[in-house]
């Protein structure tokens, strides 16, 4: 249960197409994170996968069937939001029997249910609480809560983490993790944060402007990246990137290197530059360089570093690092 | 960061604050004064201490018949506010939830109406009710009092409908909702309180209308308007017997509106403070 398939799928608002036609297979027990920047197509894709927008051409099929012209209802996923999007006037137990009970269960099946997926989820004190009266990491374990209730075949979601703040979206992070080594169902996350897609995925999918610029998973996309979008996207902080000269001594046309393939130098080294801002991590240290001739690049040192600003350092890229692109962006490998 | 507040901007305030709200109540507050006073002293000029006589109330009642208008009044703001809510939930909801690009025209042009002075329209409603044969019945104004007051409770709803995000009935349809169930389970009870604040006020406009209750009937339609309307009349000018008349008419309305008051402000203010 639980494999899900776009073949050609379409999707057009009038007359702006939003995705052009997008093919992709989504194994079972799948952790498939959909990343890209805003407004590159990955929410309407997932809404095209729920059944609450409608697709413009092309076939979705779940588990060999295809669902293309089903409603939401009938395609056994369940979805969590990222306004949480509870039930404001039911509590908390209420919230999570719905499902079941639009299912038409009988009550003490509910009951059952409910009160495991609580027991999960660390809610079982907050049953008789409405949303209204939790905090931003109780109401999204709510919407979890009723997403697992009904054991869907894939769970569908759209930037959860998005509305918590940062030490609570690290542990939801594991949460949703650990809940998915313990279910083992698919799951299909959105996400604009490549952090989350990196640390969470199976199987990342890259989109811009809805095409997919690549699939794979976080380390191919991390040590393998099929061109410039995907090399600057993934990966934090950003890859350095270099062309004209610097470049054309790699014999491409763009050279990208990942600050932690940068070696720094006080003596020698490829490129010269001066020492901008250094950010401190304790055990990690960003300096920001401005290379002679080359632009702005960021190396990350490990430890501490005495450099100050207005240094002179030299850096030297590792060469089996060193990504090369054509003029179109394309990998050259 | 709040202000700290020195004690004497507070006691100004507070003055202030009372001031006002006496000013605005005062009209309210006189003719429940000159309700008790008896005709003399009524028409003898401004006078805050009356005589605390009754008579008038029960004169009141006596010349004329109180509990009809008072049953009118009834009848006629809840059927209309009835009838407005069954046009205006599905137009709202439709509005609110598939708007097109022309909804927000058809929302101004409903409110413009509004904007019209009703004795623009007198004489051809008039003539129309007459050929109709509508004058002085309950359907007519019930039909006329759900009219004038269609542009509000549309718009009103309209607002509160628009306060339920799209996402939870998202939520729903993937929860296995039907159109049904969503209805049911999701959508009539986050819409209950907008719907019972715009039903309250709508209650409290169509009782208050005078204009057009007071010149389309003349007896076994008429509310509690008219009933007022009459003591100022023929036989010269009764200020007491008029003010209780008032008394007695606006008394219902005014405990109603005691009592849902909490209903009704957040009514008001919905949308304004969150």
């Amino acid at each position: 249960m639980g494999q899900i398939t776009l073949s050609k799928v379409n999707k057009s608002f009038g007359a702006t197409t939003v995705i052009p036609g997008i093919d992709l297979k989504i194994e079972e027990g799948e952790f498939v994170v959909f990343v890209g920047p805003s407004g590159c197509g990955k929410s309407t894709l997932l809404r095209l996968i729920a059944g609450l927008e409608d697709t413009s051409s092309g076939t979705i099929s779940i588990d060999g069937r295809d669902v293309t012209g089903e409603p939401p209802a009938k395609r056994g996923l369940a979805m969590v939001f990222q306004s949480y999007a509870l039930y404001p006037h039911m509590s908390v137990y209420n919230n999570i029997a719905f499902p079941l009970k639009m299912a038409g269960t009988d009550k003490a099946t509910i009951d059952t249910k409910v009160r495991d997926a609580a027991r999960i989820l660390n809610l079982t004190n907050y049953l008789e609480r409405r949303p209204g009266q939790l905090s931003g990491g109780q109401r999204q374990r709510v919407a979890i809560g009723r997403a697992i209730v009904r054991a869907p075949s894939a769970f569908l979601f759209d930037e959860p983490l998005s509305n918590l703040d940062a030490a609570l979206r690290g542990t939801m992070r594991l949460e949703i993790s650990e809940l998915h080594q313990k279910l083992g169902t698919t799951m299909i996350y959105v996400t604009h944060d490549q952090v989350e897609a990196m640390t969470m995925a199976d199987k990342i999918v890259v989109l811009q402007a809805g095409h997919i610029e690549q699939v794979g998973s976080p380390m191919e996309l991390y040590n393998k990246p099929e061109n410039l979008f995907v090399a600057g996207f993934i990966g934090s902080p950003r890859m350095n990137f270099a062309t004209g000269a610097a470049a054309e001594a790699y014999k491409a046309h763009t050279v990208g290197i990942r600050p932690e393939h940068l070696a720094l130098s006080p003596t020698d080294g490829v490129w010269t530059g001066t020492v901008g801002v250094t950010e401190h991590l304790g055990s990690d240290t960003f300096v920001h360089v401005d290379v002679k001739g080359v632009g702005p690049m960021t190396v990350r040192a490990p430890g501490e570093t005495a450099l100050k600003h207005g240094d002179t350092v030299f850096l030297t890229p590792q060469e089996s690092r060193l990504h090369r692109f054509d003029k179109d962006g394309k990998a050259v490998r | 960061m709040a202000r700290a507040v020195s004690p004497r901007r507070k006691i100004a305030f507070t003055l202030l604050a009372w001031s006002v709200a006496l000013l605005l109540f005062f009209p309210i507050l006189y003719t429940l004064i000159t309700s008790i006073k008896t005709e003399g002293e009524a028409i003898s000029g401004f006078n805050l201490i009356p005589s605390f006589t009754l008579e008038n109330y029960v004169e009141v009642q006596t010349q004329r018949d109180y509990w009809k208008p008072f049953s009118n009044s009834v009848i006629l703001s809840l059927l209309s506010t009835l009838v407005a809510l069954v046009i205006a939930v599905p137009a709202a909801w439709a509005m609110a939830f598939s708007p097109t690009p022309r909804t927000k025209d058809i929302l101004m042009w409903m409110l413009s109406t509004k904007m019209m002075p009703a004795v623009a329209v007198l004489v051809p409603i008039y003539l129309l009710f007459r050929d109709w044969g509508l004058l002085d019945t309950r359907t007519g104004l019930t039909f006329m009092l759900t009219m004038i007051n269609l542009p509000i409770v549309v718009w009103m709803l309209y607002t509160y409908f628009r306060e339920i995000p799209g996402e939870i009935l998202e939520a729903a349809r993937m929860d296995g909702a039907g159109l049904w169930g969503e209805i049911v389970h999701v959508l009539t009870p986050m819409a209950l309180p907008g719907i019972a604040s715009t039903m309250l006020l709508n209650i409290i406009l169509a009782w208050n209308e005078s204009f057009w209750t007071i010149r389309l009937t003349t007896t076994n339609a008429a509310p509690l308007t008219a009933f007022i309307a009459s003591f100022s009349s023929p036989q010269g000018l009764f200020w007491a017997k008029l003010s209780a008349a008032s008394t007695l008419a606006i008394a219902p309305i005014l405990i109603m509106g005691w009592f849902s008051q909490k209903q009704l402000v957040r009514g008001l203010t919905f949308g304004a403070v969150k």
